[in-house]
């Protein structure tokens, strides 16, 4: 299978979004685009198990090998293992989930359409490159198109948001190239030059100095994408200008990249720093969780609600790879999918109500679930897989992350994983008192009598996310044996430097 | 050998008949939903009391004539390491066999029942499809081989219960209750989660067959598990104590028992079903389950559970004699009678005699399954003519609902003890088995079972007797005639539980229901039993005395008892320690600071740095004057000092 | 009585050097500032020549820079002239003071 595809559809379907004449064409162009995306992840999940099966034991497959820039060796090498797939499978669904929802899309349709698709380029191209500089690149590429999106189409003081958000993931992409240039300043592929090659340098060993400079310094430019305490606060203000497709994506696609970078870049690539810091993570992220959990409790506004909720979730994912122990990192990444595809469904819900009845303030909202049993129902569904529900993605994630925790018999991580625990608590305080008072009780405002509820688009991209949703937490074994090699791999390079 | 294949049936027909309504019910299967649900567990009741029979008196005894746990089924769902995973099986031993067929019954009836009930509800379909929800789930619960699956379906059960508590979601007071209830048991789940976790680490699996073996041996597990400890008390301690928190959260045990009363704003049917006879047990289920680790590892973890049952069944008592509306009288007897349940746990040892407690426990389990599913129907049916939950509205309703009348007083007598009703048998082991072994718990027990007979035969006079007018200003003579006592499909569930509470004492519990699988022979001593049920008459005779004949003696006393008898009708003031605990430590003490802290610190220094940055600029902003001359002395002045400080480098 | 030398041409050229700095600092007409700045590249012209005669007898490169600067110079008066009237169109004034627009 040919991996570059994952990139050229996007982007040819961008470019073909840019030819359209007119609104209705834009839309299908979209639409087509992010169904081939969608297939194409699909066969590459497909095709990934089949090669396994007949017996491949190499740790990225698929890989495809292109110089770009001899001179520094920089190279378009691309590859999957399990993780990425898992990534992909989430980006399409969030992408194509995205396009429907923004269906209505009325003003500069063309332009939005044709930002959305670059910032899904950027996503595959980062879930798939194993070249450093190349990950750089793609990692990008996917920050300014959110830049626009808020800054153009938000709402509320989107130019505000639209700049801290901007400025802040432009300061986490600076750490992250401080990193990456620490890292190939101190590599050798074999022939004396330097090389950004995952694979490569992850046989080499980076002085340990620098791994205790470097290492946090990426760390925390991946953490301020991924929303890590005290990096987050771009999230509440960006999720909540932003119009509901570009909060699905950045909650559900962008956050995942900082947490992707952390685990493949930082962590498999400077073990000792990971084992060394392994405690700041742990802190950091428990802070995240139970603290932003108590600050959601606290907000009115819905959007505000599922931004500081991403925050504490986020923070099971830092947490996991903070254990470091193989079933915690599992664990992180099927958080990252299971959050991404939670958080994207409850903007889409989020989008659906404010959309119809012209607000977002929980005490404003009430009785929906009459008016709007659809929406009311996907809205109640996101909430119970955001508090853990079994059956739904989110239970199978955190207990994974937990079970991988508790692994870990320092009394210290004992008692941030208790911490973490505890969080479930609260999380369902916050997703019963919003969805209490939004979807039921009685109706607050008459002209919500005259509603209608969700349309096929609408219904379409809940499904579509129900559906992925519903897969991992029902059967969540495929997914834990898809990420677990891998986890293992990343394991046994956090394992193999001794002392631990 | 049971067919696996059947069993599995069980709970997945429930399940296939939540999907079916929960998707098309709504437009397609409004009118059939109920016969549709009804029937598919009409089915499952069939498979489980087939499955009952068949393990009970074909299969289940090995060679020795000790019933075995079979594993039925078993898939592996989430594997996390080797040998620790998520396994989705179905568990067969007596008292999940039990469980099973308690669960398919009383839902059966109370499917049954909702069809009159519910008759014309606008969520109709909703309503059956989160029945079967729950249903299916509870049956997960009880057929569960991993202790991870309990908690999957422990989780399952409490959002059924939510949605079923939260049914008239647009009354704001019954999605308080309903979120309560999900609250405050997802805060005993935690308790669980990490019970879980601490079991998991230490045993090396979520299995509970391996799990109890290895924690029950002398083997390496049990030597680090006990080895290791936390502030002073044992690693196995720590995880039963948490693991039983869980199970009190669901059970509603003091202190976590606030839910409950609350519980009772769903469907009166929903009532019966979860909040008294099913998801309420399932938190002694869950210690019968473990009971060998606890029983045979783990004696201070049995007196935790011994103490909290008994000082919960006696609480609940005395707040049940108090309150006015007949539901939260029936939800604290239903906590009482748990707290019996529990404690009769704690009491029991594990295996032959010491085992009777175990034994009385789960015969408490079932026949009190009967007979408060019965109280509870019989209230709905009492509601649902009177269209009130409050006892002054009610009075002299014998002669106009004969039927409920017969069976509330039936069931009545068998939760007051009275031979030969159900709850006199078991209830009697109970007693039995705390004389054994502690005497105080006897004592407060004997107590706590007058309250009982006491306070149910309060509920019962106020009902059926006290005042002798029918009350009217519900509803017209008219609409008496047309719906009249109930339906049949209310009727006939009635009669069947009657029957059930009259006749379930008589099932040789001893000889299939035992901590370890062996025939305990209990003889039954008349003499022993003598005192209790003075007690309980005594009891009842005091209920007659004040009750029968609206009167002022009541009054009276409740005057008499002063202060007491407000705290108690406050339910001594817990819902308002715990609203303080929320709404004034965790809002205001962590959530509002965590808010402030975000908004004014953490992203204050944001916003700090973006203004240091402004500030900056506006500093350097003069620089760039717009001038010429400026620039150019700026110009010379830098090549002349650049040109000094080369020179003078280069010279040295 | 001694030759002149390069000492010599070298302060006249620094005199018209500063007198050119000191006529672009202190000028605020924008014609007289352009005289200086001539004066300055002039200054530069004579450094140029002089260094090529006396150090560098043999070599022409001297020479072909002042070329070149003479042509940039008549190259940059007409720029500075075309600006200059732009200006005056614009503030009716070529006072430097005057135009200030071009900060931040």
């Amino acid at each position: 299978m040919n991996l570059s595809l994952l990139i050229l559809i996007p982007l040819l379907t961008a470019i073909v979004i840019l030819t359209c004449k007119n609104i209705f064409a834009v839309r299908w162009v979209a639409f087509i685009g992010s169904v081939i995306q969608l297939g194409l992840s699909c066969a590459l999940l497909y095709f990934y198990n089949a090669e396994r099966a007949s017996g491949n034991l190499g740790q990225m497959l698929f890989t495809e090998r292109h110089s770009w820039y001899a001179a520094l060796n920089i190279e378009y090498y691309i590859g999957v293992d399990g993780i990425s797939i898992a990534m992909i499978l989430l980006t399409s669904f969030v992408v194509a989930a995205g396009v429907l929802i923004s269906w209505k899309m009325e003003t500069l349709t063309k332009e939005f359409f044709f930002l959305l698709m670059l910032l899904s380029v950027g996503a595959y191209g980062f879930f798939i490159s194993l070249d450093l500089f190349t990950m750089f690149f793609f990692l990008e590429v996917a920050v300014i198109p959110k830049f626009l999106l808020i800054g153009i189409w938000g709402s509320g003081k989107k130019e505000y948001s639209a700049m801290k958000l901007a400025l802040m993931l432009m300061f986490g992409s600076a750490l992250v190239l401080i990193g990456i240039l620490g890292i190939y300043y101190n590599t050798n592929d074999g022939s004396g030059h330097h090389t950004f090659d995952i694979l490569k340098i992850s046989h080499q060993h980076i002085p340990l100095s620098l791994q205790m400079y470097f290492f946090p310094v990426l760390f925390a430019g991946f953490g301020v994408f991924t929303a890590m305490f005290p990096f987050h606060t771009w999230a509440p203000d960006g999720h909540s200008s932003a119009p509901t497709a570009a909060s699905m994506f950045l909650a559900g696609i962008s956050m995942k990249l900082g947490g992707y970078g952390c685990l493949r870049v930082a962590t498999y690539l400077m073990p000792e720093g990971a084992h060394h810091y392994s405690w700041v993570i742990i802190l950091l992220a428990t802070i995240a969780i139970i603290y932003g959990a108590f600050a959601t409790l606290m907000q009115k506004d819905l959007k505000y609600i599922n931004a500081y909720s991403s925050v504490s979730h986020c923070g099971f994912v830092l947490l996991g790879i903070g254990m470091l122990t193989k079933v915690s990192i599992e664990g992180a990444v099927m958080q990252m999918v299971s959050h991404g595809l939670m958080t994207a469904l409850f903007f889409a819900a989020i989008g659906m109500l404010y959309e119809r009845t012209h607000t977002r303030q929980v005490a404003q909202l009430g009785g929906l679930l009459k008016v709007m049993p659809f929406i009311g129902v996907v809205f109640v569904i996101a909430g119970l897989c955001s508090l853990g529900l079994p059956g739904l993605s989110g239970f199978a994630a955190e207990m994974t992350v937990f079970m991988g925790a508790w692994e870990n018999p320092e009394i210290w991580h004992r008692f941030a994983t208790v911490l973490a625990c505890a969080s479930i608590v609260v999380t369902a305080v916050y997703i019963l008192r919003a969805a209490g008072s939004s979807v039921m009780g009685p109706i607050k405002d008459e002209h919500f009598r005259l509603i209608k509820d969700a349309e096929w688009n609408e219904k379409l991209a809940s499904v579509l996310l129900l559906v992925a949703i519903l897969a991992i937490g029902m059967a969540p074994f495929w997914l834990i044996n898809l990420v677990g090699p891998d986890s293992k791999i990343i394991m046994d390079q956090l394992s193999s430097i001794g002392g631990f | 050998m049971l067919h696996s294949k059947l069993i599995a049936l069980v709970p997945l027909l429930p399940f296939a008949t939540f999907l079916l309504l929960g998707l098309f019910g709504r437009k397609y299967l409004k009118n059939f939903s109920g016969i549709l649900g009804t029937l598919s567990l009409l089915v499952a009741a069939s498979i489980s009391f087939y499955a009952a029979y068949e393990y009970f008196f074909v299969v289940g005894k090995n060679a020795a004539g000790v019933y075995e746990q079979i594993i039925a089924f078993k898939f592996t769902w989430l594997e996390f390491s080797p040998g620790v995973s998520i396994d989705l099986g179905v568990i067969l031993d007596p008292i999940s066999i039990m469980m099973l067929v308690v669960v398919t019954f009383i839902s059966l009836m109370v499917h049954i029942y909702s069809m009159g009930y519910m008759k014309g509800e606008e969520r109709y379909a909703t309503y059956y499809s989160f029945l079967s929800l729950f249903t299916f789930s509870m049956l997960g619960l009880v057929m569960a081989s991993n202790i991870f699956q309990i908690y999957i379906f422990w989780e399952l059960v409490g959002v059924s219960s939510f949605l079923l508590i939260g049914f008239y979601y647009d009354k704001p007071s019954a999605v308080a209750a309903a979120k309560k209830a999900f609250i405050v048991t997802r805060f005993a789940d935690l308790g669980f989660l990490i019970g879980i976790l601490v079991l998991a680490f230490y045993s090396h699996t979520l299995d509970f067959q391996t799990l109890i073996e290895r924690l029950t041996n002398h083997s390496e597990y049990y030597t680090t598990i006990t080895a290791a400890s936390f502030m002073g008390v044992s690693a196995l301690t720590w995880g039963l104590v948490l693991v039983f928190i869980g199970g009190a959260g669901k059970s509603a045990m003091f202190p976590l028992h606030v839910w409950l009363p609350d519980a009772m704003e769903g469907p009166t049917p929903v009532s019966a079903l979860i909040h008294a006879a099913t998801m309420v047990v399932a938190g002694v289920y869950l210690v019968a389950r473990l009971f060998p680790v606890f029983a045979l590892s783990c004696p201070p973890a049995l007196q935790v559970v011994t103490y909290v049952g008994l000082f919960s069944s006696l609480f609940a008592a005395i707040v049940a004699c108090t309150q006015t509306d007949i539901k939260r009288v029936l939800a604290y007897s239903t906590m009482s009678q748990i707290g019996f349940m529990m404690f009769a746990l704690g009491v029991s040892g594990y295996g032959g005699e010491e085992g009777l407690g175990y034994m009385a426990s789960m015969f408490h389990l079932f026949t009190h399954a009967m007979f408060k599913a019965l109280l509870f129907l019989g209230a709905g049916a009492v509601i649902h003519y009177v269209h009130s939950n409050e006892m002054k509205d009610m009075g002299g309703l014998r002669k106009s609902m004969p039927i409920t009348h017969i069976t509330f007083l039936i069931a009545c007598l068998a939760i007051a003890g009275i031979p030969p009703f159900a709850g006199f048998f078991s209830k009697e082991e109970i007693l039995a088995a705390a004389f054994h072994s502690n005497k105080l718990v006897f004592v407060v027990a004997i107590i706590t079972a007058g309250i009982t007979a006491f306070y149910m035969f309060r509920l019962y006079f106020n009902i059926f007797w006290s005042k002798e007018k029918v009350i009217d200003h519900a509803h017209d003579d008219h609409s008496h005639d047309s719906h009249g006592e109930g339906t049949k499909t209310m009727l006939i569930p009635l009669i069947i539980l009657g029957l059930c509470a009259v006749g379930a004492g008589f099932i040789p519990f001893s000889h299939l229901v035992t901590s370890d699988g062996k025939v305990l022979e209990t003889e039954f001593n008349p003499m022993f039993s003598i005192g209790p049920v003075l007690i309980a008459v005594s009891g009842i005779l005091l209920a007659m005395f004040m009750y029968k004949k609206a009167n002022s003696k009541p009054d009276t006393v409740s005057k008499a008892l002063g202060g007491f008898y407000k705290a108690a009708y406050n339910k001594f003031y817990i819902d308002e320690i715990y609203l303080f605990k929320t709404k004034k430590i965790i809002f205001n003490l962590i959530g509002k600071p965590a808010a402030w802290f975000d908004k004014n610190i953490v992203d204050g220094c944001i916003n700090l740095s973006a203004t240091i940055t402004e500030n900056i600029a506006e500093a350097l902003r003069p620089i760039q004057s717009g001038k010429v001359q400026q620039y150019a002395i700026w110009f010379f002045v830098g090549v002349l000092s650049f040109s000094v400080l080369f020179i003078y480098f280069w010279t040295n | 009585m001694n030759e002149i030398g390069l000492p010599q041409i070298l302060v006249v050229s620094t005199a018209l050097f500063f007198i050119g700095v000191y006529g672009f600092l202190t000028r605020r007409n924008m014609i007289t500032m352009l005289m200086s700045i001539e004066l300055i590249l002039n200054s530069v012209n004579i450094n140029f020549i002089s260094f090529n005669k006396y150090l560098f007898p043999g070599k022409l490169d001297g020479l072909f820079f002042t070329v070149i600067i003479i042509t940039i110079a008549a190259a940059e008066a007409a720029v500075a002239i075309a600006i200059i009237i732009s200006l005056y169109r614009k503030y009716k004034s070529i006072d430097v003071e005057d135009a200030n627009s071009m900060k931040f």
